[in-house]
């Protein structure tokens, strides 16, 4: 009975995220904004002054991959904006008399924001041989469970975060006060390995950065890491299996606490 | 506890109470609604209505006391009471970028509506309420009363044994509140469909089979709206004459009736006004100015058994907080 009902919460609410999404034009947009403007000024900005990162990887080639976890990020923490407009325009009273588990509610909300997470990063992997980084199926496959597994877990914040804001204003104040931090001190912008000790140490306690680790090896292969692209911890330079645990850890107890927060209100 | 509740009763309440901190929102109330009734709940903002529907529709846990619907505890067989309900809210529930049939099925997949059923039924509601032609377009586009007729269409969609009406045509003009409840009779009739509904229209209220009238989370009183009318002392008759205190005399004498003078007016009560008139303008010897009769309102129920008047205040403290709790500030 509630098993069904976990289920059936999941599909029903994801389905209705992804109505919502193919609606909703300028969502597709206003979320792809970011990361490209990032691409754009960071990247006509430090390409001639950086040139290469490492021997065949230049400096685009090194950026891009933060940028699709970036991409990742800005959709999935959406997901939270998603339950508050519910809240103020009175939807989510509909979706909670339902017979459906909260639990469900919060799993079809995250995993609605992992398909539209997906379908944004597939329209920034159509402009990646402009950039010059190479597409293979190899790296597309080795994306897909990355971006599920990232975007799961940022779901699960954004949604942790909705569940104590009661106004679309205060929760977009908090999203801009913890997504530059974030974004910035995940070593998107610049290899973790080779930036103040301080700044190490923060991008280091950043789960994000080892998201955005995993989605380069994807990428680059794990040369590049051992090259100093990657992120060091003492003396161990992480694997690629090695972030996906640290993120995997991280996503179920997001997700974890978004369940527990959601189902503590009222 | 199902099997204490005699045969036919949908709606059983007994001694339910809800505090917000230190304010009791609702102070134990206890009635039962029989199946294929329309029962209300009248009183002012802020009396408790509110917070009892959400009580009774498993959104917010009693402080004390108990219900059952359809035969199933409100606290305890949660997933059942939600299955036997519809709901119309007192704000708009809908989602407002997706279209009518959108939001139906969203609906009918919600409450595992049988997909043989699912689209005859989406249908057969759209046809109801007059939007079948316009199904496509998002609901942002509809009007006020297109959303609540839409709503309603919904609420009845996974067969509810009852619909939960809180103030249904709150905000909407005279003609459109006609119309809705038009919808809602023949509804009530088709589908044996107990309404449970809130107001503090008293010309809505008349709707009901029966009325509870609530003031400051407590049932003042509960009866038919001829019933409670009745209660109050039957009809309303004034009377204008040159001599009051004569007349008041000679009412007494004759037609053994305690008269009270208002504003140079005789006026008292009968038990049926319209045949006592006549007997009493060929039997009364002085001369009148002015005669009239008028049937007690629900207004002068309200008065009678409250000792104020129902009055459209701002919003009230319960109602301000069941608000924090349920849904943030509405923005438009």
């Amino acid at each position: 009975m509630m098993q069904s009902e976990t289920l059936r919460g999941t599909w029903v609410v994801a389905y209705r995220e992804i109505l919502r999404y193919i609606t909703e034009r300028s969502r597709i947009v206003s979320s792809l904004a970011m990361p490209l403007l990032l691409l754009i000024v960071f990247g006509a900005g430090f390409s001639n002054v950086i040139g290469g990162m490492a021997p065949g990887v230049d400096y685009l080639q090194f950026m891009y991959p933060g940028i699709i976890a970036i991409t990742v990020l800005t959709t999935s923490l959406f997901a939270g904006i998603s339950v508050v407009w519910d809240r103020e325009y009175g939807f989510l009273r509909e979706i909670l008399v339902a017979p459906i588990s909260r639990t469900g509610i919060v799993l079809g909300k995250a995993f609605g924001a992992t398909l539209q997470a997906s379908a944004q990063v597939a329209l920034m992997l159509l402009i990646a041989p402009l950039l010059g980084v190479s597409l293979s199926l190899e790296v597309i496959l080795g994306l897909i469970p990355m971006i599920v597994i990232l975007s799961l877990g940022l779901a699960g914040l954004g949604i942790l975060m909705a569940s104590f804001m009661r106004s679309q204003q205060g929760f977009q104040t908090m999203m801009q006060i913890i997504i530059f931090p974030l974004i910035f001190l995940a070593g998107v912008f610049f290899p973790v390995n080779h930036v103040p000790i301080w700044m190490a140490v923060i991008s280091k306690a950043n789960p994000l950065t080892y998201g955005v680790d995993a989605i380069r090896q994807v990428f680059l292969g794990s040369e590049a890491s051992e090259m100093g692209l990657g992120v060091t911890v003492g003396d161990h330079t992480m694997t690629l299996g090695q972030d996906i645990i640290i993120v995997g850890i991280m996503s179920a107890i997001m997700l974890a606490a978004a369940v527990w927060a959601f189902n503590r209100q009222e | 506890m199902t099997n204490q509740s005699p045969p036919g009763t949908m709606v059983e309440v007994d001694g339910l109470a809800r505090s917000f901190g230190k304010i009791e929102a609702v102070k134990g109330v206890s009635f039962s609604i029989t199946e294929g009734e329309i029962f209300g709940f009248l009183g002012p903002n802020g009396a408790g209505k509110t917070t009892t529907i959400n009580m009774l529709c498993t959104l917010l846990k009693p402080t004390t006391g108990s219900a059952t619907l359809n035969g199933f505890d409100v606290q305890h067989d949660r997933s059942d009471v939600r299955r036997s309900i519809g709901l119309v809210f007192q704000q708009p529930t809908l989602d407002e970028y997706l279209t009518a049939e959108q939001n139906l099925r969203f609906h009918a997949y919600a409450y595992a509506v049988p997909r043989d059923l699912r689209d005859r039924r989406v249908r057969e509601l759209l046809e109801m309420v007059e939007l079948w032609d316009r199904r496509k377009t998002p609901v942002r586009n509809y009007s006020g009363g297109m959303k609540r007729r839409l709503e309603i269409a919904r609420g009845l969609l996974h067969h509810p044994r009852v619909l939960f009406l809180d103030e249904p045509t709150l905000g909407l003009d005279p003609q459109t509140r006609r119309s809705i409840w038009n919808y809602l009779l023949e509804l009530c009739e088709r589908e044996n469909l107990t309404i449970f509904l809130t107001t503090h229209y008293m010309d809505e209220a008349e709707h009901a089979d029966r009325i509870a009238v609530i003031d400051h989370g407590e049932i003042a009183a509960l009866d038919s709206p001829a019933g409670l009318k009745a209660a109050v002392g039957g009809d309303l008759v004034t009377v204008g004459t040159a001599d009051l205190d004569a007349a008041v005399a000679e009412i007494k004498e004759h037609f053994d009736i305690e008269a009270t003078v208002h504003d140079e007016t005789l006026t008292f009560h009968v038990a049926n006004g319209e045949s006592f008139l006549p007997e009493f303008v060929r039997g009364f010897s002085q001369p009148i100015s002015s005669i009239g009769l008028r049937q007690p309102t629900l207004d002068d129920v309200f008065l009678d058994v409250t000792g104020h008047e129902i009055r459209d205040e701002e919003i009230g403290e319960y109602d301000q907080m069941i608000q924090d709790m349920g849904r943030g500030p509405r923005h438009r």
